[in-house]
Formats: structure tokens, sequence, C-alpha cells
């Protein structure tokens, strides 16, 4: 494992993981498997995994408090497959920041699998998507309902035989009375003899329920009792698209998951391939890639900061932080030709070298940052509707936000100190001098503080890394990887041969798994890449931090009032791309 | 006398008869001594061209937003762009108070039902723009869950190219259908 992590990208490998207290506990039912890029994984077989994986939460020597993902591979055209499905849990131990893949076989006829909901409270949603798109059941599941697809979808898209265009048409949209009733059920202290209740349907298409997230609710006067989210209005089939095109025809889709810091989602995906193709991009390519990352960052905090408080009320913040947006896109602009999806990085470097501007227009960014932000924070920070508004409200505690597998500026105004980019630091994280805000009420004023304060931390970050930028290539000179440059193709014939190969056959990585993530303005961004050697990922899934957050909006929301729900809506900032992707 | 935005053939009257209908009013009313009154206090046009002035310089926007599309319209909404120069910056949220339906996103089959009651719920007259690949064709989104353009399900009126289009191009196609609006006959 040590070697292969040392070639890898991230400087700070992760804690090994001993397989021995969990032999002692199943015996040989549980074993190691090949590490997944250096990620240490066990494979247990389907019967065992509810206990397993209490285990591997519960025992001291594991402490694997956060379920980061759940993800289900269709093996039907690996002919060594043992069985159809393979089922992929992927978990993260906060006390020791260790990771763990657990994988196992699952197969078609009896394909059903025990529910962990009551262990992590984020798998919920998890297995209803794995039921949607791979046709998986979980035993246990209070609510296996399709989720991303709509109600009169027939089959399940990521299955290898679903063909990709076969578009189905939903004729009314569901009424969601079905989930409530369960709620109803399932809540013993329902009946309270309350006959004057409402049920009100908030969204798809709503002001204040930013992109497509829809909401009903059941209000007794205006407090919220029941909150039933839906979602999948923005389903747009990233992981399917991605099975069809080649590794650098993804990166435009990457841009369209969290579409207010593209360049953050094209650096999560690449860095996840190359670190599969086990190669290093240049120092040059590393401190371009920050820059332009936290850059994505402030601009992604500018967008959440200010429709937050628009919906507040505060409608000048808005003027104010869009603007400063507005300065941040001439400089994307100019360096890699678009202002929103700038699909800026290829796997071994980026698109182009960054022209001589850059330096100067970004420092000016520097200077306009602190500008904006503290005009903006004159508005509110003391500003007595604000603080009414916001303070106390939507309140998570810090063990629910890592059980609902929170990452990012959420988990931290929980109080949580955890960062990726300080825990497991890539790309020279670890050597820049910046400090990580934390909250301590994880309400929603905490949320909209964590965001303005961090836009001062990435400003130091990208300070340090202009400062320390070093002059060379930003590609690698990997002809397998990179298209050679224009004169080499004209003039020579290993120049044409290696262009032609790269542009007709792509990159093709080894066979093996990978997973890889990055600190994206949401939070924990990580891509899990399957190869079987072609040019296109076998399978490619986002872990995308937006729909774990979302999964405990209902217990955010409910017993607050309307008006809060709104605020706290607001403050988790969620994206539909990512979270329907 | 002036004639405000004389559009000519469209309603019907020509120009040229709206001109000497307008002078003959005139004329009457120097034969009464009402000159100085009439040409000071009173504008002689059609319906038509009062009409459209109005509406066109006053569209209200609907925005089904739906993705990347919609951040972009947000930055048109902004200071640096500012559709209020173009009359259309009140921007509604319910479909009953707005004309033009600006769809910016990805539609997929999920909110497709949604999306043509809204349409449905705007009163007359209104226009639809597509705002995008995606709103236009369904973009590169050729999948099992994204309706192949909003045109399957509603009428559209202007389609924007680009993913996203520059806030130029969203200020283009307003411009655009104002010309149109100008043109065209007021409905009944
Ligand atoms: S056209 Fe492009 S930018 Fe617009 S919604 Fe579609 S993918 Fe996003």
């Amino acid at each position: 494992m040590e070697e292969k992590t040392a070639a890898g990208i991230t400087g700070k490998t992760w804690p090994d993981v001993s397989l021995e207290p969990s032999t002692k506990e199943f015996g040989e039912r549980i074993r190691l498997d090949p590490p997944v890029c250096g990620l240490p994984a066990f494979r247990v077989q389907p019967e065992l995994l509810y206990n397993a994986i209490r285990f591997l939460k519960e025992n001291k020597a594991y402490r694997f408090n956060q379920l980061t993902d759940v993800t289900c591979v269709d093996h039907l055209q690996n002919g060594q497959a043992p069985a159809r499905f393979e089922i992929i849990y992927n978990f993260h131990s906060l006390p020791t920041s260790a990771r763990l893949i657990l994988k196992s076989w699952i197969a078609e006829d009896d394909a059903t699998v025990d529910s962990i909901h009551s262990l992590y409270k984020n798998a919920n949603w998890l297995e209803r998507e794995i039921f949607d798109q791979y046709g998986l059941r979980f035993k246990g599941h209070p609510n296996m309902k399709r989720i991303l697809n709509h109600k009169e979808f027939v089959g399940h898209p990521l299955r290898k035989d679903y063909p990709i265009s076969k578009g189905q048409w939903l004729s009314e949209a569901d009424d969601l009375l079905d989930e409530l009733e369960i709620r109803h059920r399932l809540d013993p202290k329902d009946d309270d003899g309350d006959r004057e209740r409402m049920t009100l349907n908030l969204g798809p298409s709503h002001p204040a329920a930013h992109g497509t997230l829809r909401n009903m609710v059941e209000l007794s006067g205006e407090t919220i009792l029941y909150c039933i989210p839906e979602i999948g209005y923005l389903h747009r089939g990233f992981e399917k698209n991605a099975e069809t095109h080649c590794y650098n025809m993804v990166i435009p889709y990457t841009d369209r998951l969290n579409y207010c810091s593209a360049i953050m989602n094209n650096v999560g995906y690449v860095k996840a391939v190359e670190r599969l193709l086990n190669i290093e991009v240049p120092e040059r390519c590393r401190y371009i890639r920050v820059i332009m990352c936290e850059l994505s960052r402030i601009m992604d905090h500018l967008v959440a900061n200010g429709a937050n408080l628009v919906d507040l009320g505060a409608l000048t913040n808005y003027w104010y932080l869009f603007s400063l947006r507005e300065k941040i896109y001439n400089v994307l602009e100019e360096q890699t030709g678009a202002r929103l999806t700038n699909s800026y990085t290829r796997v071994g470097g980026v698109w182009a070298d960054v022209n001589e501007n850059f330096e100067p227009s970004v420092r000016q960014i520097l200077k306009d940052v602190p500008r904006h932000v503290n005009d903006s924070l004159k508005l509110v920070a003391r500003n007595r509707i604000f603080l009414d508004r916001t303070v106390g409200v939507g309140a998570i505690s810090a063990e629910d936000a890592v059980s609902f597998g929170y990452t990012g500026p959420c988990l931290r105004a929980a109080g949580v100190d955890w960062d990726l980019r300080k825990v497991q630091p890539y790309y020279h994280y670890d050597e820049f001098d910046f400090d990580i805000p934390v909250g301590e009420r994880g309400d929603t004023y905490d949320r909209i503080m964590v965001r303005f304060e961090e836009m001062f931390q990435s400003c130091r970050i990208i300070a340090q890394a202009l400062d320390r930028m070093p002059d060379g290539p930003v590609n690698i000179a990997d002809r397998r990887y990179i298209l050679p440059p224009k004169e080499e193709v004209y003039s020579s014939i290993e120049g044409m041969v290696s262009h032609f190969n790269l542009v007709m056959r792509g990159v093709r990585p080894p066979a093996g798994d990978v997973y890889d993530a990055t600190e994206a303005a949401n939070g924990e961004l990580g891509f899990y890449i399957v190869s079987d050697g072609s040019q296109n990922p076998y399978k490619c899934h986002v872990r995308p931090p937006c729909f774990h957050i979302y999964s405990s909006f209902p217990t955010l929301a409910e017993g607050g009032m309307i008006a809060d729900a709104i605020a706290i809506l607001g403050s988790l900032n969620i994206i539909a791309g990512e979270l329907d992707r | 006398m002036r004639f405000l935005h004389p559009t000519p053939g469209l309603s019907g009257i020509p120009q040229e008869d709206a001109e000497a209908r307008s002078r003959e009013i005139l004329q009457r009313a120097r034969i009464y001594g009402e000159d100085r009154t009439l040409t000071d206090q009173m504008m002689l046009t059609r319906l038509d061209s009062v009409v459209n002035w109005g509406r066109k310089n006053s569209l209200w926007p609907f925005i089904f937003g739906t993705a990347c599309c919609a951040i972009e319209f947000m930055a048109v909404a902004a200071s640096h762009f500012d559709i209020s120069r173009f009359g259309a910056e009140l921007i509604r949220w319910s479909p009953r108070q707005a004309d033009m339906m600006i769809v910016g996103g990805t539609v997929s089959y999920k909110q497709a039902p949604i999306l043509r009651r809204i349409y449905q719920q705007m009163a007359d007259p209104k226009w639809v723009i597509a705002m995008g690949a995606c709103a236009a064709s369904g973009g590169f989104y050729d999948d099992y869950c994204t309706v192949q353009g909003v045109d399957k399900i509603i009428p559209v009126d202007l389609y924007i190219a680009g993913c996203p289009p520059r806030p130029e191009a969203i200020l283009g196609a307003i411009r655009e259908l104002q010309i149109r609006l100008e043109r065209q006959p007021v409905r009944v």
C-alpha cells in the first residue's frame, strides 16, 4: 500500500486498517480485498453485511462513524465476476481519519441486502438511490421508493442492459401523500387531536427553492410538523453519460455537477483519474489548480450567501456579492475561455497555461474580496432582523451532522473541525498557512458565517500559492495522456501517431477501482471510478456533498416555521446539479 | 401632431390611411377652433402600437430556472448586466403575474408535467424563451432522463444558443422579443 500512495497525488496517505479484529469476530467470512488505489478494502459475504457494518462502526479499533457513500456496480459485461452486482460501501472514521471500502457480491436473483439506515442516517437515501438505479432491494428499509427517477419509470437505468437514450414520459407529478402516511404511522405522538392541519407543496419551481427542490410540508398553523423532500428533478444521468464517454470527454459533464464552482469538479474528477493512472501532475499545474479551485470556492460561497440573504429579505447583499463574482468571472474567462462551465482541466494537466495577466488580475481580486465581503458583512453581521432569523434556526448537533454524512462548511458550522485540505491534504495544501473556521451551534447563522470566513481564508491560500508558483510545464510529458504540441504533430511521425492514438482511443487506465476525494465548496466531492481497461469508465460514481446534507433537511425544518425552512434551505447551499447528478 | 410608433400595415389600416384620418380629425378640430388644445394634448395612434409599446417595455419574466443556465441568468439580473435596462427586471415567481417565461436549464421527464402546468397557468399573451442548449434541444444530455428540448411540451418563441449562453445573448433575446412585439397585432 505504501509504495502505491507514495507515488500517488495525495501527499498524506490514509492510515492503514487492520483486518484482525474483524477476523476474530467473523472468521473467514470477512477478508482482505486488494486495495482500491491505496485505500484499504474488505470483502464480506452479503448475509453478513449488517453485522459487519455495525461492528466496524461500534468497535473501538475501527470507529467508522461516517458513511461516505454506498454504490453499486453492474458486472453484466464482466465475464469473470462471481455475481452480477457488487455493492460498495465507503466508510470514514473522523476520529482516526482512516477510510475503508467494504465490498460484497450480490447475485441477481436474490438482489436483496439488509438496510443499514438505523446505523447511519444518510443510508436511507443512498439505499433508495441504489434501488432506483440498479434495482437492488434493501430489507427493512422504511420507504423503498424511487428517488431520482419518476414514479412511472420502468426498469433501472444504470443497469448495463438499459439503453441510455430510452426516455420515459411522466403523466403527473407524485403527490407524496404516501410518504406522509408513512411518517404518520411511524410517529407515535402523531394523533394529538390537531384537526387544523394543512398540507402545502413548496417547489419544485419556487422562488426560495433554489433550483428544483420540492418539499411537501404538513403544517399546524405556520409550524412545520412533517416535511417530505422530493429530489431528482434535475437528474441528468451523469453516471450513465460518463459510461459512454471517454475519460477526457467526461470533464464537461463534471462542470455541470456543482455549476457554481465548476472548476472544483473538474479538478476532483481528473485527480481521481490521475490516481487511477498513477501519474503526478507537474508542480506548476498543482498551483494553478489550487488557485483556480480557491477562486471557485469564493465564487460558490458568494452565490450561496448572496442568495440566502435574498431569501431573508436582504437584497442589497446580492448586488454587492454578485458584482464581485462578476470580477472573478472575468479572470476565469480570460484564462479558461468560459465564464461558468470552464472544463479547464485535462487528465495529466490543464487545458492551457495561464497567461501573463493572470497574476496581476488575481492579485486585484485578492484586494476586491475583502472590500465586497466586508461591505456585505457590515449590513448583516449585527443586523437585528438577520440575527433573529438565523441564530438558533435549523441547528444540528455535531453527532447528527456526522451521521448524516455532512462534510464541508455545514459540518464545520456544527463544530467539527474537519477539512480534507487539512486532514488528507493534496496539492501542497499542507504547506499553506490557513485556518479552518468552525461554528458552535450548527445553525443557519454559523453556516453563513463559516462561508464568509472561508472566503478570507481562500484569499490567504491564493496569495501564498501565487508567491510560490514555479515556472515550468503545466502538463505531464507522457504522450499517452496529453496531446503533443501542434508543431510536433505536423512535423514528426511520433507526434502524429500519439496524437492519433489519444484522439481515437483516448486515455486507457489499467483495470481497477479508485476512490478519490477533494474538498469542494460544499464538502467532500468524491469520485468512485471503475475501469475495465477500456477508454470509457466502466462506472463513474460521484459522491456529492449535497445529497447527504439535503437528506437531513426534514430534521432541520420540522418544528420550525415555513420562513425558517427557507432560511435553512439557503444556508445548506443545495445545488441541484450535484444533488441529482 | 405626433404619431406614436407608426407600424405600417399590421392592424389592417394602411399607414397612409391612418395619417389621412388623423389629418381629417385635425381639420375638423380647426373648424371648431380647438386647434391648440388638440395638438398639445392629444396623440393619435393605433391601439396596436400603444399596447405593444407598453408590453414590450414591461415584460415580466418568469424564470423556470432549473440548472446551470439559471446561475447565468442571476448574472443578467445582477448589477453588471442589469436586465432592468430593458424593462424586464420585475422577476415574478408566480406564473399568474408573468408574461415572458425563460426556461433556463435542463428539463427532465420528471420536471416536464410541472413545466407544462406552469405554462398553462400563465395568462395570455405570453412568450417563451428557451435559454441554452438543454432547454432548446436537451443539450449534451441525450439520455434516459432528459427531455430533448422543451418545445416537445410547450410552444417556444425564441431559442438562445450556448451552454450556458452569455448574458449578452440573453439580453439580445429580450431585445429580439421586443422587436417582434412591436410588430404583432394585439390579440383579443
Ligand atoms: S445548456 Fe449547458 S449550462 Fe445550460 S442548463 Fe444545460 S448544461 Fe447547463
